[in-house]
């Protein structure tokens, strides 16, 4: 097994008690656990304090723009399936700025786990309502309030047939670091919903908020029942489940039967242009 | 001998079929050809046409006089009879037995005869290949050859109706016609040159260049590139994926690149409006991405189905912040198979965004070419692997070096890190905020390549008159060829030459090519482009201190044609 200090990136330049610094932390525990080597694992991130993670952990890193970190980790994993694939992002980055992108990387199925830090308000650009935050709530630039509803990442999921839908908290390590593993084993797309609450500028969703209110799903939920996972998707209140809600391998994943892969990753193939030219006999 | 045929009808009625053929035929007969395309934003009905000029000697343009006009619908007639040369003939499809006016009609029942030679009206279309073969006494050998490869996966049955459907068509305008004789032709002086339009070249040079990957969102008049390479995917490995949306296609391309392999986008310039954010993060993580972009008229939407030369200024400043990149704007078909070729190498030894910008008449044309020397393609790995990789003591990639290049190694093949960032970043790639570390980069990233940059860069060619020409026509990208010929007829009564740019940023140095001297010392100088404002005429001012003395600019989202280009250039001298 890895050593946790293997991981050991750069210092992190989040606020002090930022729930970024366990998710973390329960990562670099998870690879060690997982014996993943760092030069194995690519880690693709878009902008945002969930973001600067890859610097944070070291590994092969793409620290790309607003919200495309899904189409840069997707031509990744295109034409080199066999890396270990992970997105860290937030809330603002991956449902808003990169929304479009979150629907079609569920529909192609790319294997990779995406890791979403969510602490329902933009954090880096300092306290903006994003799509998770709570209709109604109010900062600088919603002074009358959230005017649009909150976004249900889950329910999104599991509406799509994605393979793997969890959500888990940083309140409880163990069991973030259980969804993790399972999400990074998963063959496909996996997503993992992480409540992480910001510190300086949600003063609703607090640590105390979560803890409240995280139960996990009952042992007897059956994560093969997408109706079921739907409904249990849609409890928030006073109650929220944390937990896998659904997950299946019934799909087929982006690089299955991709004929350029039969002979193995691309980067790994030799080109010789002699063997190509052919191609200009049909123009005759 | 130099004739042009004119296929016009509603979208829908077959006609590029027609010219398709044509062009095979006449091509594998050894003639030289030129087609271009004239269509409207819409997949039935309205007015298209498909242009197709023959001759025994190299042609390069379009002309406006046209000698047989096949005309599929009876609007069409009125729509180009006044571009007919005086001899020349317009074939139609009677709709209510009309009476033929003169010699210059004959109607041709295209359906019927296909219904009762082929067996099939479908088969109209081949009885207007054969009608016009038949009108220049072209022997079918060789057009029943290309229906037979064109139809191998058909029955024998309808292969064999077709081929009496074009004989049925040569037979009826051979009996028919008056003044047969009025199309005098030429023996080819060899047999089977190749046609290939600039689509096909841009993606034939990029499977020679060793593309392994293609992401893009479908927009005219780019989307044949995909097509193309699509078509190429199992025979030589290249994954083409169809993104959600140009910001997808770019940044999935950087990705694929990053992990190691040759990339390439293509858009037209609504979608490389969506693609500049992506642009720039190329610059900044040094990340090697060729984008083919194909104009086509603005603003937005425009005109979808046209040509224009206008995003030149886009695709030259297109993107927040300052890094190095080239723009190539090749002018024919072979000038965008090397181009090609050329941006994926200067893409990988460089690490920054090059450019393939043409057009909708340049993607469209179709030119005859004996051969491409394939000697003059080069292809080197310039990507950090394998063992070289693996025995380094140590690995940075943005490593600073005098050349400005540092090593890009490919991530998983050895324990060595790879690390890019959007940020500015240190060498190892990652985020830095002191102002020493970015102009460290600066210096490296920008400063030191551009000046390489500079001496890769080719100059323009100078065609018609070489020594001291008084009149020069100054143009970059797609008007080469027409621009040409113009210089053939107007050399005879001046003393002229054609200033052609194929690469336009880094603007040419003048170590090799003193051009600008030849512009200074030029009674006249006139820059024609494809647009209304004269975005290169500006460039060559800002680059060079040298304002053309007049300008010609067209802007209907039309190609120029040779007969009208020289009209308006005598205007101006």
């Amino acid at each position: 097994m890895a050593d946790e200090k293997d991981y050991t990136g750069q210092t992190p330049a989040w606020c002090p008690g930022c729930g970024n610094f366990s998710l973390l932390a329960t990562l670099k525990k998870t690879l060690a656990a997982m014996d993943i080597p760092p030069h194995e694992l690519i880690v693709v991130s878009g902008i945002g304090q969930a973001a600067k993670l890859p610097h944070y952990l070291r590994c092969n890193a793409f620290n790309g723009l607003h919200g495309r970190a899904l189409p840069v980790a997707t031509g990744i994993s295109m034409v080199n399936p066999d890396m270990k694939l992970l997105v860290t992002t937030g809330d603002g980055d991956c449902y808003g700025e990169g929304g479009n992108h979150f629907l079609h990387a569920m529909r192609r199925n790319v294997n990779m786990a995406l890791f979403v830090h969510n602490n329902q308000i933009y954090g880096l650009t300092k306290g903006q309502a994003s799509p998770t935050s709570r209709q109604g709530m109010k900062s600088k630039t919603q002074p009358f309030g959230s005017l649009s509803s909150q976004f249900n990442p889950l329910s999104m999921a599991i509406s799509q047939d994605c393979g793997f839908v969890a959500r888990g908290f940083i309140g409880d390590r163990e069991h973030l670091q259980h969804l993790m593993t399972e999400a990074i084993n998963h063959r496909g797309f996996s997503l993992v919903d992480i409540f992480q609450p910001c510190v300086s500028f949600n003063k609703v969703n607090t640590f105390k908020w979560y803890k409240e209110r995280v139960y996990h799903l009952e042992e007897e939920h059956d994560a093969g029942d997408r109706m079921k996972a739907f409904q249990r998707s849609l409890e928030w209140g006073e109650k929220i489940p944390v937990g896998i809600f659904y997950r299946h391998d019934n799909n087929r994943v982006l690089t299955d039967d991709l004929p350029p892969l039969k002979n193995g990753p691309l980067p790994l193939q030799d080109f010789d242009p002699q063997e190509t030219t052919q191609i200009l006999e049909e123009f005759y | 001998m130099d004739y042009s045929i004119r296929i016009a009808g509603e979208a829908g009625q077959g006609l590029q079929t027609i010219g398709a053929a044509l062009g095979k035929i006449f091509s594998r007969l050894g003639y030289h050809v030129f087609t271009h395309q004239d269509y409207m934003s819409r997949v039935r009905g309205g007015h298209n046409y498909y242009q197709i000029r023959l001759s025994e000697k190299a042609i390069s343009a379009s002309r406006d006089v046209i000698h047989i006009l096949v005309a599929l619908n009876i609007e069409s007639i009125d729509m180009h009879r006044l571009s007919l040369h005086s001899d020349g003939i317009i074939l139609y499809e009677p709709q209510n037995d009309e009476e033929e006016e003169d010699e210059q009609f004959l109607a041709t029942a295209f359906t019927q005869i296909a219904k009762d030679a082929g067996g099939n009206k479908i088969m109209a279309n081949v009885v207007a290949v054969g009608a016009i073969l038949g009108l220049f006494g072209f022997d079918l050998q060789v057009a029943e050859e290309i229906i037979k490869e064109s139809l191998a996966k058909k029955s024998g049955e309808i292969i064999e109706g077709n081929l009496k459907a074009m004989q049925a068509g040569s037979d009826y305008v051979r009996k028919n016609c008056r003044k047969l004789d009025r199309f005098q032709t030429v023996e080819a002086e060899q047999d089977n040159l190749m046609l290939i339009n600039g689509v096909q070249a841009i993606g034939a040079g990029a499977v020679m260049s060793g593309v392994r990957f293609y992401a893009a969102y479908p927009m005219t008049p780019s989307t044949g590139i995909m097509v193309y390479l699509a078509g190429k995917a199992v025979d030589f490995g290249i994954i083409v994926e169809q993104a959600e949306d140009e910001i997808s296609a770019i940044n999935m391309a950087l990705g694929a690149s990053y992990a190691g392999i040759r990339a390439m986008t293509g858009t037209s310039g609504g979608g490389f409006a969506l693609m500049t954010e992506g642009v720039s993060l190329a610059g900044i993580t040094e990340t090697p991405i060729v984008i083919a972009e194909m104009q086509r008229p603005g603003p937005a939407t425009g005109l979808p189905t046209r040509t224009e030369q206008s995003d030149l200024d886009f695709v030259i400043h297109g993107g927040h912040g300052e890094f190095p990149r080239v723009v190539l704007t090749p002018g024919t078909p072979e000038q965008a198979f090397y181009a090609a070729n050329k941006a994926f190498d200067l893409a990988e030894k460089y690490q920054i965004p090059v450019f393939i910008q043409a057009d909708q008449y340049l993607g469209d044309t179709e030119w005859t070419y004996r051969d491409f020397d394939l000697s003059d393609l080069s292809y080197k790995d310039y990507r950090l692997r394998h063992k070289d990789l693996a025995e380094l003591k140590d690995y940075k990639r943005y490593a600073v070096s005098s050349d400005g290049i540092s090593p890009m190694a490919v991530p998983g093949e050895s324990r060595h890190l790879v690390v890019v960032d959007s940020d500015e970043h240190d060498e190892d790639g990652h985020i830095i905020e002191d102002a020493e570390t970015r102009i460290r980069m600066f210096d490296k990233r920008l400063h030191a390549k551009m000046e390489r940059l500079r001496k890769e860069i080719s100059p323009p060619v100078l065609y018609g008159e070489r020594t001291a020409p008084e009149i020069i026509l100054v143009c970059f990208g797609s008007t080469y060829g027409v621009i040409r010929e113009a210089v053939d007829i107007l050399g005879k009564d001046y003393s002229l030459a054609m200033l052609h740019f194929s690469e336009v940023y880094p603007f040419p140095a003048l170590n090799e090519f003193d051009y600008a001297d030849y512009l200074r010392k030029a009674r006249s100088t006139v820059c024609i482009e494809n647009n209304a404002t004269g975005q290169f005429n500006r460039l060559l001012r800002a680059e060079m201190g040298i304002a053309c003395s007049s300008r010609i600019n067209r802007y209907d989202g039309r190609p120029f044609t040779l007969e009208s280009l020289v009209e308006e250039i005598r205007q101006r001298l």
